[in-house]
């Protein structure tokens, strides 16, 4: 008998304590995995100079984040969604369909998107054609559109190492292989002039871009679907591969990465702060301003995230590998003004 | 005539070995079978032993590192003009200088003490004295001076932790060689960190923080700690005893004991048999629509990841105990029935604790499984970094926590190589805790194991 009270009462206690869950004090994050670490940085020190809990930070992707952003408006949703690339039209609409309407949208930074092999391998200087060309599943030459059969390096260009094509490249779940695509592909598809080439051979617009941006399938490309560590972790098996990283990961591991140059240009926070190098983008996170004034301390969050001592370009985010945004002026006014997307 | 079968029965004999110490060659090829599959069998053993052995060496070389930590002596001036501007020691005005401008104080003290003990080394950059400590140290000092205010203007001797570069020379992880190459310390800043462990400054000892601390951001490895994940892995694992063993063994109780036998008993025992073997997402997915969406339970919550986990848990339990059940001999049920016990009486006085050994195993080797799980806990918005500690119970089943297994998956994702070390030895951590667990079922069995 005393295990069936012992049952209803341990439900009781369940149901009871359901109701009172009212009330959540700490913000809850959650989306792009390569905003997170700066992420968690600024929730760290938030918790420990304000009067607040320090935020819930989760992971998952931008796309996940996203999702369970325009999940609703209500304390068990989550407050704020980091992006590495910018809200789309579809999610706009999921989001206006289940009521979460006003998104204030705020841009934290830069992140340079960096190419290296290991620390013990030669020196890459690449373009994005030679990108283009090494990957691509289908190249031109002598005009024609023929399946890509390079093997090496330099047979995709004469300066480059006589070393044995192997790239990992982040999976498609990741912001990251978004603006690798359009970045560095697409930008080499024409640069390289394929894409007039492919145009020419009878496909459409949208249909050349797409032969721009797939890559060979023959095991010369190798797609990621975790994290850096992992990219990181391959590079050290086999030496002949060469990654796609994020700025900030190289920074902490330049000990076992040798990083290539693009166009010339070597990544830094400087030099893509200037738009000299050209494999970049912004990072976002996206905020529910229905719930400002629900939970205690989002809007000092939001202050405290954009703010020159941290955001700025001699804050901690910027020591961590964020290229500090040169219009931060701009965001804290729309911050502080509360400027929600139209 | 009478003679001719026994003669062949005799002459049968003959064909086989003249001696029984002689063997034959079917007898050898019989014995010959028998050793090799012996050896299959104790090659078999032999491989996963290796496995053990690699999977174990492999983490204990990793992860040692994390139990042991460098720290450094220093007394910090603690300047009024920085850390109070206005000079009133309030500590609500206090409270506005962030502890970004207490690493200004903490550099000057790196500073004072190279000054003071005269260390000389070429070529050190500011970023290599401001590197040396970690940015905990800032948050730590500031905690100090806001409870006491009067300490602003005097020098106080603080313990601080030196950044994740410095702690891997210590233990090897961070040579003078990779130093040259790394882009977050220098040979300059090891140097000096070697030259301030040669004076005894520098001291790497035992950490009880890995244990105890929260968890900490990627620039702060070496702050970061199990004590959150600790407790909610505790948290979970107490709301999944309270929960699924009543219900578990009141269920198989009901089963064994009452039920009749009949579609609807083989329809549900087919079900419970399906459960066990569903992929532990799938409880995840069912938590978030049911606990989170329906309920409204909070987000990153014990309770919603110890509900998870306890159906997860109940096909296991409940498993187990029928078999435990079962085994219990049904002379004793009929022997307790014969005397006039009533059948509930039989079952909670005779088969119950006949039983216990088996449930108890049960028990606890299904809470073991729950303790190393990360999948269904990833939809309920527990693989998360949390820093504040949970409340105590019961209101601290509802404020978020982390785990033990979802520290370990968050810790291998960090770009900074020291937090490898820490993953390693969250997954020790994590081992000890499923050993002594295993140990404890051993021993209940065996002491409250009963032979017919």
């Amino acid at each position: 008998m005393s295990t069936v009270k012992f049952t209803v009462s341990a439900l009781a206690v369940i149901a009871a304590s359901a109701s009172a869950a009212a009330a959540r004090e700490q913000i809850q994050i959650a989306g792009s995995s390569t905003v997170l670490p700066y992420s968690t940085i600024v929730a760290e020190l938030f918790g420990e100079n304000m009067d607040f809990p320090v935020p819930v930070v989760e992971s998952g992707g931008t796309g996940s984040g996203m999702q369970k952003f325009c999940e609703g408006v209500g304390e068990n949703t989550i407050d704020i969604a980091n992006a590495s690339r910018a809200i789309s039209d579809s999610e706009r609409e999921t989001c206006t369909a289940n009521g979460v309407t006003d998104i204030m949208e705020v841009r934290i930074g830069y992140d340079g998107i960096v190419f290296a092999n290991g620390a013990s391998g030669p020196d890459f200087v690449y373009t994005p054609a030679d990108w283009f060309n090494a990957l691509s599943a289908k190249v031109v030459r002598d005009g024609e559109v023929v399946d890509n059969t390079a093997n090496t390096w330099n047979e995709v260009n004469p300066d480059l190492p006589d070393q044995e094509i192997l790239a990992f490249v982040p999976g498609t779940k990741h912001g990251t292989r978004e603006v690798f695509e359009e970045k560095v592909m697409l930008a080499g598809c024409e640069e390289s002039g394929a894409m007039e080439a492919f145009t020419a051979s009878g496909m459409d617009e949208d249909a050349a871009e797409e032969a721009c941006m797939t890559l060979r399938t023959d095991g010369k490309s190798v797609d990621i679907d975790g994290d850096y560590t992992e990219t990181l972790a391959r590079i050290e098996s086999s030496p002949n591969g060469i990654g796609v990283f994020g700025l900030s990961f190289y920074e902490n591991n330049t000990d076992k990465l040798k990083v290539g140059t693009m166009s010339g240009v070597a990544p830094s926070t400087e030099t893509i702060a200037s738009g000299e190098y050209p494999v970049s983008r912004p990072l976002f996170f996206y905020v529910k301003k229905a719930h400002i004034g629900v939970i205690p301390g989002l809007q000092e969050f939001v202050d405290f995230f954009v703010s020159d001592e941290i955001a700025g370009p001699d804050g901690p985010l910027a020591q961590y590998g964020l290229v500090s945004d040169p219009e931060l002026a701009a965001t804290q006014e729309a911050v502080a003004a509360g400027t929600t997307m139209q | 005539m009478t003679d001719m079968p026994l003669s062949d029965t005799a002459a049968a004999p003959r064909r086989k070995a003249a001696s029984l110490l002689k063997q034959d060659a079917r007898t050898r090829r019989r014995n010959a079978a028998e050793k090799r599959f012996r050896l299959y069998g104790a090659a078999a053993i032999a491989i996963s032993l290796a496995a053990l052995l690699v999977l174990l060496a492999t983490i204990l070389t990793n992860g040692a590192g994390a139990f042991r930590q460098t720290y450094l002596n220093i007394p910090v001036a603690l300047d009024a003009e920085v850390l109070d501007p206005r000079g009133n020691r309030d500590p609500a005005e206090m409270a506005r200088v962030l502890t970004t401008s207490y690493g200004r104080v903490l550099d000057a003290a790196v500073r004072d003490t190279i000054a003071r003990h005269d260390i000389r080394i070429e070529g050190l950059s500011d970023d290599d004295i401001g590197g040396l400590i970690s940015r905990e140290a800032s948050a730590q000092v500031r905690d100090r001076v806001l409870d006491d205010p009067g300490l602003v203007g005097q020098t106080v001797e603080f313990d601080v932790l030196t950044s994740g570069r410095i702690d891997g020379y210590f233990k090897g992880r961070v040579t003078m060689d990779s130093a040259e190459r790394d882009g977050n310390t220098s040979p300059q800043q090891l140097q000096l960190a070697q030259e301030l462990a040669d004076r005894g400054e520098m001291v790497t000892r035992f950490n009880w923080d890995f244990l105890t601390n929260a968890d900490a951001s990627d620039q702060r490895p070496e702050a970061a700690g199990l004590g959150v994940a600790i407790l909610g892995s505790f948290y979970m694992m107490l709301v999944v005893l309270v929960l699924s063993v009543p219900i578990g063994v009141a269920a198989s109780i009901y089963l064994e004991e009452f039920a009749p036998k009949n579609h609807l008993t083989d329809i549900i025992e087919v079900n419970i048999s399906n459960l066990a073997a569903v992929p532990s997402i799938v409880f995840g997915i069912l938590g978030l629509a049911a606990f989170i969406n329906f309920v409204g339970l909070p987000q990153s919550a014990p309770i919603v990841g110890g509900l998870v986990l306890t159906l997860m848990t109940l096909p296991t339990i409940i498993i187990s105990t029928r078999a435990a059940l079962k085994a219990v001999p049904p002379s004793i049920r009929d022997a307790a029935l014969g005397v006039g016990a009533s059948k509930m009486q039989s079952v909670v006085h005779h088969v119950l604790p006949l039983a216990m050994p088996g449930i108890l195993t049960g028990t606890i080797i299904g809470l073991a499984q729950a303790l190393g799980e990360t999948a269904p806990l990833l939809l309920i918005g527990m693989v998360a970094f949390v820093r504040n500690y949970p409340d105590g119970l019961p209101g601290g089943l509802m404020d978020p926590a982390s785990a033990l297994p979802v520290q370990v998956y968050n810790w291998t994702q960090r770009s900074d190589p020291a937090f490898i070390e820490r993953a390693s030895g969250a997954i020790i951590v994590l081992l000890v805790f499923l050993l002594c667990m295993n140990l404890l079922a051993i021993w209940l069995r065996r002491k409250f194991e009963r032979r017919w």
